[in-house]
């Protein structure tokens, strides 16, 4: 499957030669579990397996919740408490579905973040990056109707706010908001047709994980120097890489684990603590909370939403060119969406040769700043939209789309980058020379029985 | 250990020790003690039990606690109330069953009565539904670092009364220093000597107020002492399988260093 030369699977025992005549799924698995994988890798190579254990975990618990779960506005909030009082074990499923959403949200922007860093969005990877883009949105939708289904205060008031964007579109959106309701306001249809979709597109991202993998897997890993691979011969390739299985497993299982310990200790110990409070009340729609606030992972994005308010010159210009059509509040999710559409155009908007930001010593200050960018926006979204608040919500939205717009097509003509490794071989050699000097020397030097 | 630092810091900034208002923008509210903060905290059966009593002679009145399986106060890491304790609790209440459309003496497997009167939110969730210390800045740091909150908001609350009243479009208003706002439409349910325990424990408003206070937390959250210990299972023994998985790594990629170090980047 993948293009770099490595052995292939060779049936050996009667029964393998027998299936694989048939179906060779064991030689799948075995050249999807042998890849040659670039040995440079990085700690930030680990997410990915993290994605997947919290797919896996959503999907396990998820399951076994809506055995216990009744999607009616009557009745959802006291089974989620029937859940947390009388179901075995329960409270403690619940609780890491709950925080499971959060850990994949974690994992999903230090995933997305190490893509931008590294330039893996680059060609030959877009297909790559674009149904990682997929996914991702996929996510958002997924985590945005879970949180509805217990339908506390801030399920109700948060999908009024969100299905309330639709109803901003020119012209349709009214109708497109009922339709997507399945009323004219949020109420049992909304909660049967969330619930339906919550259950649904976890498996749609499934099989996007296999089209991701599958896709990586055809062009090869990406590597912190963004060095291709050598592919002229085995040999060559073999001093680049080493097989997934065992090398990569451990060291991702590892990494694994040490995550899964900080979250069993959140899990446990505060298991509330980036939850909001509101959503232990059950849903009224006659008191709306004093903050409609989304969770933490959606905020970068509300921010962006709020940023481009009616006092803006630029969204008083498009009000005005468009006769009103674009207003103030479509303006907003354009920009929403936009944010996250300009991030899956990178692999066309960077115009550098050199993939791995290691390289790039001006794109690196850039990139660093859109990092604490992203922050600045989370943090913006979460505060009342008053005050000095919306200016720098404004100042930081504006940041994030001059740095896929502007600042990475306009590096890759004034950079000069600096000297990349020829080989992935000579990068890995130069870092284990250097850490050699460290602790580490002396049982590096140990050879393995 | 968190409670430690909260000491050393409330100490350092010169306030009484342990006596740290955290102000919000809502209202104030006060850091108590409570038994079950931190990773390591649990419920104090004795409090949990007069909390009950507490919210029997006093809340019930006109909150309810629908949520809640009067059963579950015999349970272990709740009030843990012997059996024949639990049955005879249950039989003080009355409850509408539908099956003969008419009131009957509760049992265990019943449910706390709701609310009756209209205008009393049910105390089930309270405690996990207020989060006292959700500052600074909403970053709900203070959540972290000081516990979980909504149990020293209830406390400081039945304990808050300024005993200003106001009157306002028709309804009358108690001066309260821990609600949003000031101004709450319950009137002062605690007086003081408002109980009386067997166990002979103080009865003065501050004890009272905490005690139903601890009590409401284990109605908001019953499984937190099993949480807890899932929690320090989970960790040490994730902890474990760290070290051997680092060892595994490691001892997995030094023939291939080892190699790497014999032939030096050209």
């Amino acid at each position: 499957m993948s293009g770099i030369p490595h052995d292939h699977y060779e049936p050996k025992s009667g029964f393998e030669k027998w299936m694989d005549r048939r179906l060779p799924v064991i030689g799948l698995l075995y050249d999807t579990i042998m890849i040659p994988t670039p040995k440079n890798l990085n700690w930030m190579w680990i997410w990915g397996i993290v994605l997947t254990f919290c797919l896996v975990l959503q999907i396990v618990t998820g399951v076994i919740l809506v055995m216990h779960y009744t999607p009616h506005v009557d009745m959802a909030f006291a089974s989620v408490e029937h859940i947390m009082r009388d179901v075995n074990g329960g409270a403690m499923l619940r609780y890491l579905h709950m925080n499971g959403a959060s850990l994949f949200f974690v994992a999903v922007y230090a995933h997305i973040f190490r893509g931008l860093y590294y330039g893996s969005y680059k060609a030959p990877r877009e297909v790559t990056w674009i149904i990682g883009m997929l996914i991702y949105l996929m996510m958002m939708g997924t985590a945005f109707m879970g949180y509805v289904l217990p339908w506390g205060q801030m399920s109700f008031h948060g999908t009024a706010v969100i299905t309330g964007l639709f109803g901003a579109v020119p012209f349709v959106g009214d109708a497109l908001q009922t339709w997507l309701l399945g009323a004219t306001a949020v109420g049992q249809p909304a909660l049967n047709r969330f619930f339906s979709l919550h259950y649904l597109l976890p498996f749609v991202i499934a099989g996007l994980v296999i089209v991701h993998i599958w896709a990586f897997h055809t062009t090869g890993n990406n590597n912190p120097t963004g060095v291709e691979v050598r592919r002229t011969s085995k040999e060559e390739a073999e001093r680049d890489t080493l097989p997934f299985w065992p090398y990569f497993v451990i060291k991702d299982l590892f990494a694994l684990a040490v995550i899964m310990a900080v979250f069993f200790a959140i899990v446990g110990f505060m298991p509330n603590y980036l939850g909001h409070p509101d959503n232990y009340i059950e849903a009224n729609p006659l008191a709306t909370p004093a903050h409609i606030v989304p969770e933490w992972y959606f905020l970068p994005f509300y921010a962006i939403l709020r940023a481009f308010d009616g006092e803006v010159w630029l969204v008083i210009a498009v009000d005005w060119i468009t006769f009103g059509i674009v207003d103030a509040k479509f303006f907003g999710v354009v920009a929403m969406f936009g944010a996250i559409v300009v991030m899956a155009l990178a692999p066309w908007l960077d115009t550098s040769s050199v993939r791995s930001g290691r390289y790039r010593p001006m794109f690196k200050i850039w990139f660093w700043v859109l990092v604490v960018d992203f922050f600045i926006l989370m943090w913006v979204g979460a505060m009342p939209a008053e005050g000095i608040y919306p200016y720098i919500a404004l100042v930081a939205s504006t940041y994030w789309f001059a740095y896929f717009l502007v600042i990475l097509p306009l590096l890759g003509v004034i950079e000069k980058p600096l000297p990349q490794p020829t080989t992935i071989e000579d990068d890995f050699n130069a870092k284990v020379a250097k850490s050699k000097g460290g602790t580490d020397g002396a049982t590096v030097a140990t050879p393995a029985e | 250990m968190f409670k430690k630092l909260t000491l050393g810091i409330a100490t350092a900034l010169g306030l009484t020790a342990g006596a740290a208002f955290a102000a919000g923008g809502a209202g104030e509210v006060y850091d108590y003690d409570f038994s079950f903060e931190g990773p390591f905290g649990t419920y104090d059966e004795m409090q949990l039990q007069r909390g009950l009593q507490v919210y029997t002679e006093v809340c019930s009145a006109c909150h309810g606690l629908k949520f809640v399986a009067i059963r579950t106060l015999g349970d272990e890491g709740g009030p843990n109330l012997p059996d024949d304790q639990v049955a005879a609790y249950a039989d003080f209440w009355e409850v509408f069953d539908p099956a003969i459309d008419d009131f009957r003496a509760a049992t265990p497997n019943d449910k706390f009565p709701e609310s009756g009167l209209e205008t009393a939110p049910d105390l089930s969730l309270m405690a996990k539904a207020r989060a006292g210390f959700s500052g600074p800045y909403g970053s709900g740091l203070n959540q972290l670092f000081k516990g979980m909150g909504g149990a020293e908001y209830i406390a400081t609350l039945l304990a808050g009364y300024t005993g200003e009243e106001k009157e306002e479009a028709g309804t009358i208003l108690y001066g309260n220093k821990a609600f949003p706002g000031g101004w709450i439409s319950m009137a002062p349910p605690l007086y003081g000597d408002d109980v009386e325990y067997a166990d002979g424990s103080p009865t003065d408003i501050e004890s009272v107020s905490q005690d139903v206070a601890a009590f409401l937390m284990w109605t908001a959250e019953p499984k937190m002492m099993a949480r807890k210990q899932t929690g320090f299972i989970a960790v040490m023994f994730l902890t474990v399988l760290s070290v051997l998985l680092y060892l595994t790594n490691k001892r997995l990629w030094a023939p291939v260093k080892a190699r790497a170090k014999g032939q030096p980047a050209e």
